[in-house]
């Protein structure tokens, strides 16, 4: 009799643990949150196509951080061969300099925390 | 024969994927639909095995001891090798559960020259297994960034633990590099010592391969062949949210990913996997080594119809009587 009470308290439990991302959302109710992303450019393009910048942005950034600190390299030829500034104050922030409404949109949503602002200065939009 | 067997199923269910998604573009049936029925099938064989191992009556009390019993008070007792209380029970469960200490007593007998046999202890199984068994916990919790939202906070700090030394962009996990080298020991071991492998079956070659398939692809997805995570989370929320979404273009790689993580799912409850849920289950380990403090009564004892000799002389008082023979009540 006791046993079975042990084993039922203990299904219950495993049951709860595993279906966590159900009741938590539930709880919680912001699961159908979706990141919008605002582009205020006037620069119709990015430096790459956006498919590409989508998922390739950080390598791109560690090959440019790379390119520029290690070997002084400050031009960038993109794929449809057009040169770029390596630089993500004057080339990257130029367009997207609002990070909380462009960055942070998925890097939130994602739980990703870039390592860029150890050392840049956050842009001045986020400045409170 | 069971490795070949293994790494040729693997290989199907990966074209499985591959043809589905590619060719027929069954994006909602391995992104919704599969899932979906791993998730209720691994619940449901779950419930079933634990109640299966539950009402399997113990006729006694079997711990496995390697400590002193509990006896006299001058002696002492060791509670943890030999438990003689629940709080006992539960620290050796605890410390075989996080620690896996009975795999740490494994030995190995070797003959040396003389002849001398010798009997020495062998690790390697049980760090390559806790290296495993703990990163697939990390692993686990991690991806729950996708499942959830807001993520909660525990799983941004073990994130932060397990990218600590910021390797490469996005960060390389240790976790990750110490699951595929863990499970990679874990099948040559079979493969190199002659008799394990002559022991090993189809079931030990093919979970293992499984789990390596599905730590390489999630590997691949994060640093060399990257997916669109925003869609993935759309996925997995959308699963988690029971309001399932297929988002254009997550990527083959994904599908894969998924398709095998549901075959693992579907796999664990009627496999050597299920020593997840059997480890509570074990009368060996879950019971405490109280045989002569408390009495243990055998379940499937049959009830024993007596006749006692109240109810005899019941029976027959007045023939007693008339007999002459002495009664005890009159």
């Amino acid at each position: 009799m006791s046993s079975s009470a042990k084993v039922i308290a203990g299904l219950i439990i495993f049951l709860c643990l595993i279906t966590f991302p159900v009741w938590y959302n539930v709880v919680g109710g912001k699961a159908s949150y979706t990141p919008e992303l605002k582009i205020i450019s006037e620069e119709k393009s990015c430096v790459e196509s956006k498919e590409f910048m989508r998922i390739e942005h950080m390598q791109l950034l560690d090959d440019w951080r790379n390119s520029v600190v290690r070997k002084n390299n400050r031009t960038y030829i993109a794929h449809n061969g057009k040169e770029h500034n390596m630089s993500l104050t004057d080339t990257c922030l130029k367009c997207h300099s609002n990070k909380t409404e462009f960055c942070d949109q998925c890097h939130n949503y994602l739980e990703v925390t870039p390592t860029c602002w150890n050392c840049h200065i956050v842009p001045e939009e986020n400045k409170l | 024969m069971g490795l070949w067997f293994s790494l040729f199923s693997i290989v199907i269910l990966v074209l499985l994927v591959v043809g589905g998604v590619e060719v027929f573009s069954w994006d909602s049936l391995f992104g919704v639909l599969i899932p979906y029925a791993a998730f209720v099938i691994f619940l449901i064989g779950i419930i079933y095995r634990v109640g299966k191992w539950a009402k399997t009556p113990v006729p006694f009390r079997i711990p496995t001891t390697c400590g002193q019993h509990k006896s006299h008070p001058w002696i002492k007792a060791n509670n943890l090798e030999s438990p003689y209380n629940s709080l006992g029970v539960i620290g050796r469960m605890a410390l075989e559960v996080l620690f896996f200490r009975s795999l740490f007593r494994n030995t190995r007998v070797e003959l040396m020259d003389g002849p001398r046999l010798v009997y020495g202890g062998t690790k390697w199984l049980w760090a390559a297994g806790l290296a495993f068994h703990w990163s697939f916990l990390f692993i686990v919790i991690r991806h729950l960034r996708f499942f959830t939202e807001p993520v909660p906070f525990f799983v941004n700090l073990l994130e932060g633990m397990d990218g600590l030394f910021e390797i490469s962009v996005p960060t390389f996990y240790l976790t990750d590099i110490v699951i595929i080298s863990a499970v990679t020991y874990l099948f040559l071991r079979r493969v190199v010592i002659p008799q394990l492998r002559y022991i090993s079956l189809a079931a030990d070659y093919f979970p293992l391969f499984l789990i390596l398939s599905i730590a390489i692809t999630g590997v691949l997805m994060r640093h060399f062949y990257k997916v669109d995570i925003l869609s993935v989370k759309e996925l997995a929320t959308g699963l988690s949210t029971l309001n399932p979404v297929t988002p254009e273009g997550v990527g083959l790689l994904f599908y894969i990913h998924l398709f095998l993580v549901s075959i693992l799912l579907m796999y664990l409850p009627f496999s050597k996997l299920m020593h997840m849920g059997g480890v509570f289950l074990s009368p060996t380990r879950n019971m405490a080594n109280n045989n002569r403090m408390v009495r243990h009564v055998n379940p499937w004892n049959y009830p024993v119809k007596v006749h006692t000799y109240e109810e005899y002389e019941d029976d027959f008082r007045v023939k007693m009587k008339n007999a002459g023979l002495p009664v005890e009540k009159e």
